[in-house]
């Protein structure tokens, strides 16, 4: 199993440590629902070193990113972040992924980290133009600290004025002592914050220094339990789960990031799907009868006819209910629409909701 | 970890409180400590008489389901229904206030092969 530089400090801390995409990862250290509380209404931190990040340079880098990415990464300027994803030539998506600007000819892409080693080999088979490429993630570590009071918990490291920093914008900085810092106001969590990528070797003493100077706000470490539990009441997709190499972005809810102002992998067929309307859609549902949705469940219509499946589902810990998404046939896809979980051989009634499930 | 040693003890990780053929079952503090936050505790077998190892209902904690088992064959004559709305005093008091499911044993000298406490222990390696 792969470790992340922070692997020993999880184990330090007590963290339950499980095998997630080869690495091994804290999932929870003091439980689900406090985490997710304290990233909801103070600030905590993941290790996401585990991510994947690739840089893209050259004149051609930005041509290369167009073809292979669904949206219109030509709107970046230099500090902007963009939300894509990498569609197939099949009608399904090989991955999601942030794209970073951080000159006109240097990019930096963030990729899940189960789909490392596929994205890489993805672009490279585009890559028809010899943008140079590299692949950073074993030597960078990503921490994200998420939470409403991520600006004041990190102020003190940096002269960079956090508050001010956009959602979806970046800079690079000092941070804790070390220069040249990529702090960027991103996350998974939508409770607003920061994802702070940097070597490996400092690792320690960023943490360190994090948990310092957020020790006044009540700063804790969060598993990658709550980051799905806080995912999820978002309505945020996750490879493998919602999105995978069978479902297009225009079925899951991602024709905001497919931008048919350029050319790119099946773009032509994915167009046709947008004006034609797809068979099926991702949707979100809120459980009216008691149980919790799973990955997996069947979805049915009010006679029992199987129209879908859950793709993700929890109890929700910020709205304490049972909440879930999932592909359904378009006709019972409207918000209001009645649908049934199949629990355990229950059919279980659930509605169609808009998202996100948390609302501040 | 605490496992007192007036009770006994599943592989499946239930304890058994026995008073004469009435066997009181909850899941251990181990179980509930692996499992994490539990959110849901789904018991709908009140009244049902079920074999021994048959499931009798299901634990949900916020990212995985467990099946519950049942220690001894028996009717199921009460369940705990304060964890209808406090399904984590399992989390909190998982031989007290967590209890689930009273137990009218069909043959009490089944409860004999349980494990006791220090089986347990072993075998869960504490």
């Amino acid at each position: 199993m792969k470790q992340t530089a922070l692997t020993d400090q999880h184990i330090a801390l007590g963290a339950k440590m499980v095998e997630f995409a080869g690495y091994n990862m804290p999932v929870l250290y003091s439980g689900i629902n406090d985490e997710h509380e304290t990233v909801r209404k103070k600030v905590g931190v993941f290790d996401v070193s585990h991510m994947g990040e690739f840089i893209l340079k050259g004149s051609d880098a930005l041509d290369l990113i167009q073809r292979v990415t669904s949206n219109d990464a030509s709107k970046l300027t230099d500090g902007k972040v963009q939300y894509s994803c990498l569609p197939n030539a099949t009608g399904g998506i090989v991955d999601d992924l942030l794209v970073y600007r951080i000159d006109e000819a240097t990019y930096m892409l963030v990729v899940n980290a189960s789909n490392i080693e596929k994205d890489w080999n993805w672009i490279q088979s585009h890559n028809t133009k010899g943008v140079e490429m590299h692949n950073i993630s074993d030597k960078t570590s990503l921490l994200a600290v998420q939470g409403p009071d991520a600006v004041k918990a990190l102020q003190s490291l940096t002269d960079v004025d956090l508050a001010s920093i956009e959602y979806y914008n970046f800079v690079k900085g000092t941070f804790a002592g070390k220069s040249n810092i990529l702090i960027s106001a991103t996350g998974y969590t939508g409770a607003g914050g920061f994802e702070i990528y940097f070597e490996n070797e400092h690792a320690q003493h960023i943490w360190n220094e994090v948990f310092k100077s957020g020790a006044p706000y009540g700063i804790k470490p969060a598993g990658l339990g709550c980051r799905d539990t806080l995912r999820l009441e978002m309505g945020f997709c996750l490879y493998g789960n919602d999105i995978d190499d069978t479902t297009s972005p225009i079925e899951a809810g991602l024709g905001w990031i497919t931008k048919f102002t350029k050319e790119f992998t099946n773009s032509a067929a994915l167009k046709k799907q947008k004006e034609d309307g797809v068979t099926r859609k991702l949707v979100a549902f809120e459980m009216i009868d008691r149980g919790i949705p799973r990955h997996g469940y069947p979805i049915q219509d009010a006679n029992g006819n199987v129209i879908g499946e859950v793709t993700s589902g929890t109890q929700s810990p910020s709205l304490q209910k049972a909440i879930g998404m999932g592909y359904v046939t378009t006709a019972n896809s409207k918000e209001g629409s009645e649908i049934y979980i199949n629990v355990r051989d229950k059919g279980l009634k659930a509605s169609v909701v808009k998202l996100p499930f948390y609302k501040k | 970890m605490n496992f007192p040693q007036e009770l006994k003890y599943t592989k499946d990780h239930e304890w058994v409180s026995v008073q004469g053929d009435i066997a009181t079952i909850g899941i251990t503090d181990f179980a509930q400590s692996e499992l994490g936050d539990i959110v849901y505790v789904d018991i709908e077998t009140v009244g049902e008489t079920i074999e021994h190892e048959q499931v009798f209902g299901t634990v949900e904690a916020v990212k995985t389901v467990s099946d519950l088992f049942m220690p001894v064959s028996g009717e199921i004559i009460e369940f705990n229904k304060a964890l209808d709305t406090q399904p984590e005093l399992v989390n909190t008091d998982p031989y007290g206030q967590g209890w689930m499911v009273k137990v009218k044993m069909s043959d009490p000298a089944q409860a004999n092969s349980l494990l006791s406490a220090d089986a347990y222990r072993s075998q869960i390696g504490a």
